[in-house]
């Protein structure tokens, strides 16, 4: 006889440990499905978990990948502890990626060291905008954030598609649709002569350490926590409800916006269609995997950045689509969301007892 | 551009393809949500359909164990999200999000043995009709036997909801699991069978993309539609009827944009593309407005965690 009890209060240290559990699980599943394909599943899984940061370059590109998905995740955080479902971060990314890539266009004669902060500033005022349209939706109109935040990601998509055909496309460059190359000035720094990794990762460790600040160290992160776990409490103690939610938008965006203008002067260098391999919705997982914790995020974006670097390994030697790296993804949170069940409730095995019989 | 009536009529046969896969999968989506469980994986379902109905049908050469075997896979993929979410008290959102991205990469893998391989004929029903009549010819006739379902489907679902008892206990448990379970209706079987329901019918709506809209494997072919048919859903206001009208609207956009598009119209393709999803937004804004009108048509428990102390 199994008996299914809720808990009391949840153990702190399994609470942390269950996302390790997830991740064992997701590597032995992962292992299971390449051996269905025909793989020999040891040496699958080392292409793609060991493989790729073997070398110096791997490891540098393991950060570039995992810069702007610990920005997002951190971003993310302040929404989901306040039980905000900002799922349009793809969304705010672009956009900022828009707005700081215009920026950047309209300086393309000047030089100067002003020149990279405007453009930041710029995209990450670009993604706090466009964040504060779900919110401000939600807050006076009664909106659902979910699906108006989604809604955007495919706005911002086509925005950005039409820019990059149309009125910003390389006026030498051929009918392609991309912009111009950026200036010098408008580049982020790279930190060694041949990787790729950039000053961005300064801005997400900045951002990271902030975050910490404002959550743990203020009034503003308290009212965040309390109402996360429960609105009623938060509106008992007269929180400003509408305040707090258009905030923790302003800062989720604010925070994708700096990752997407973090992408186009890193790596990229240019505006063109695909400026983001759906960060903005793997920055989700991160963001659960690390617990909504500042410490923790920094941990699971490795992790997630992994499953990107992996995917394109095992495209060369594998022949598997890149899109693997997502069933990745997906069984990760399956089984960090489905380990929680065992955080909140315990079972019991109990001997049958003499009157059930 | 020729304005004929003949060539509106092909253009309406047209709309109406390409809002099937809407259809289908914004019923499917509309039963669960009615149930009280928001399920965000529709468009991995879809894709998990679309390849497994491609797959079977060059394995087997079978149209109908294609379109069932679509169904099924569907159907299974969405037991996971059961699985999470009613036995294992997962939160819907991250759960469905991680079905769809789970969906996308599988399907991929699958898929990859199956890219470039054309894909086989299907039957379409009276296609000499199609050519006879004008007008309603290419309105009624040559389309394949999903098509007709499909449009079947919202007033079947009306139907059902409204006028059968099964309909009655599945709002009944969206609105209030907690009388439901105190009426002796077992809250958690109905939801899982209608996200079950719900999977059946993504996975159909991604067969219909890969085995009669554009007979091919291609990936990440359902191009968003999945989230568009969410959207619809909302849109709708939660009435099926009204699904068929906005996926024809819906559909209407995406044809008139290809054939604005061959037409040389300036103005911007990108715009017209955005337009549903704006469209959408802007109902939302206006059903959620007034708190009386969405509480009367939203499901009460709509992506809400139930639990039964046992």
């Amino acid at each position: 006889m199994i008996k299914i009890e809720k808990r009391n209060d949840v153990s702190r240290s399994i609470y942390f440990l269950t996302p390790v559990l997830a991740i064992f699980l997701t590597l032995f599943g992962g292992g299971i499905i390449f051996y269905i394909l025909g793989f020999n599943p040891i040496e699958a899984l080392k292409f793609f978990f060991i493989t790729p940061i073997s070398d110096l370059y791997g490891l540098s590109e393991l950060l570039v990948k995992a810069t702007p998905l610990c920005l997002i995740a951190i971003g993310l955080s302040f929404c989901f502890k306040s039980n905000n479902w900002n799922i349009g971060a793809e969304g705010q990314l672009i956009f900022g990626g828009i707005v700081g890539g215009g920026v950047a266009l309209l300086f393309y004669n000047h030089g100067g060291f002003y020149v990279l902060p405007i453009i930041i500033l710029s995209g990450a005022i670009g993604g706090m905008l466009f964040a504060m349209i779900p919110a401000i939706l939600k807050t006076y109109f009664n909106t659902n954030e979910i699906l108006v935040s989604l809604m955007l990601v495919y706005v911002a998509k086509l925005l950005l598609d039409y820019l990059v055909v149309g009125p910003w496309s390389n006026p030498e460059g051929f009918n392609f649709p991309e912009t111009r190359q950026f200036s010098e000035s408008a580049r982020m720094p790279i930190l060694f002569d041949g990787l790729r990794i950039h000053a961005g990762i300064f801005i997400t460790l900045i951002t990271v350490f902030l975050s910490w600040l404002i959550l743990y160290k203020t009034y503003l992160g308290f009212q965040i926590k309390v109402s996360g776990l429960s609105l009623k409490t938060a509106k008992y103690a007269g929180y400003k409800g509408k305040t707090m939610i258009i905030i923790v938008f302003m800062i989720s965006g604010a925070c994708a916006g700096l990752a997407g203008v973090g992408e186009i002067t890193g790596p990229i260098g240019q505006l063109h269609r695909n400026i983001s391999p759906d960060y903005g919705f793997t920055a989700i997982i991160v963001a659960f995997l690390g617990r909504l914790n500042p410490v923790g995020i920094i941990f699971a974006s490795l992790i997630v950045a992994l499953t990107y670097l992996g995917a394109e390994t095992a495209q060369i030697f594998l022949q598997v689509p890149k899109y693997t790296g997502q069933v990745f993804q997906g069984m990760i949170l399956f089984f960090l969301l489905g380990s929680d069940y065992l955080l909140f409730f315990k079972i019991k095995f109990l001997g049958l007892k003499k009157n059930e019989l | 551009m020729n304005f004929d009536l003949n060539f509106i009529g092909i253009l309406i046969g047209a709309i109406m393809a390409s809002s099937v896969p809407l259809i289908l999968a914004a019923s499917g989506e509309l039963i669960a949500e009615r149930s009280g469980v928001l399920n965000l994986g529709v468009e991995g379902m879809m894709i998990i359909g679309a390849i497994s109905g491609f797959a079977l049908m060059i394995v087997t050469d079978n149209l109908f164990f294609a379109v069932i075997g679509s169904m099924l896979s569907g159907l299974i993929i969405s037991l996971i999200f059961g699985l999470l979410t009613q036995s294992l008290l997962t939160n819907h959102v991250a759960t469905g999000l991680a079905l769809t991205i789970f969906g996308i990469g599988m399907s991929a893998m699958i898929g990859k043995n199956f890219v470039g391989i054309p894909g086989k004929e299907f039957p379409l029903l009276l296609d000499n009709l199609k050519e006879s009549i004008p007008f309603l010819g290419p309105i009624f006739f040559g389309h394949s036997i999903i098509l007709y379902f499909a449009f079947g489907l919202p007033f079947l679902t009306n139907y059902f909801l409204k006028k059968t008892k099964t309909g009655l206990i599945i709002r009944a448990v969206g609105d209030s699991p907690t009388s439901a379970s105190n009426q002796g209706i077992n809250v958690t079987l109905v939801r899982y069978s209608c996200i079950l329901y719900g999977g059946a019918m993504c996975g159909l709506a991604g067969a219909y993309l890969s085995l009669i809209y554009t007979p091919q494997w291609i990936e990440n072919m359902t191009g968003g539609r999945g989230w568009i048919a969410l959207a619809l859903v909302v849109f709708a206001t939660w009435s099926p009827i009204k699904v068929l009208i906005g996926a024809l609207i819906f559909g209407g956009i995406t044809i008139l944009q290809l054939h604005m598009q061959a037409a040389g119209l300036r103005i911007p393709v990108q715009l017209l593309s955005a337009l549903p999803y704006i469209m959408t937004i802007i109902v939302l804004v206006v059903i959620s407005r007034d708190s009386r009108k969405i509480k009367l048509n939203t499901p009460t428990s709509l992506g809400q965690i139930f639990y039964k102390e046992k």
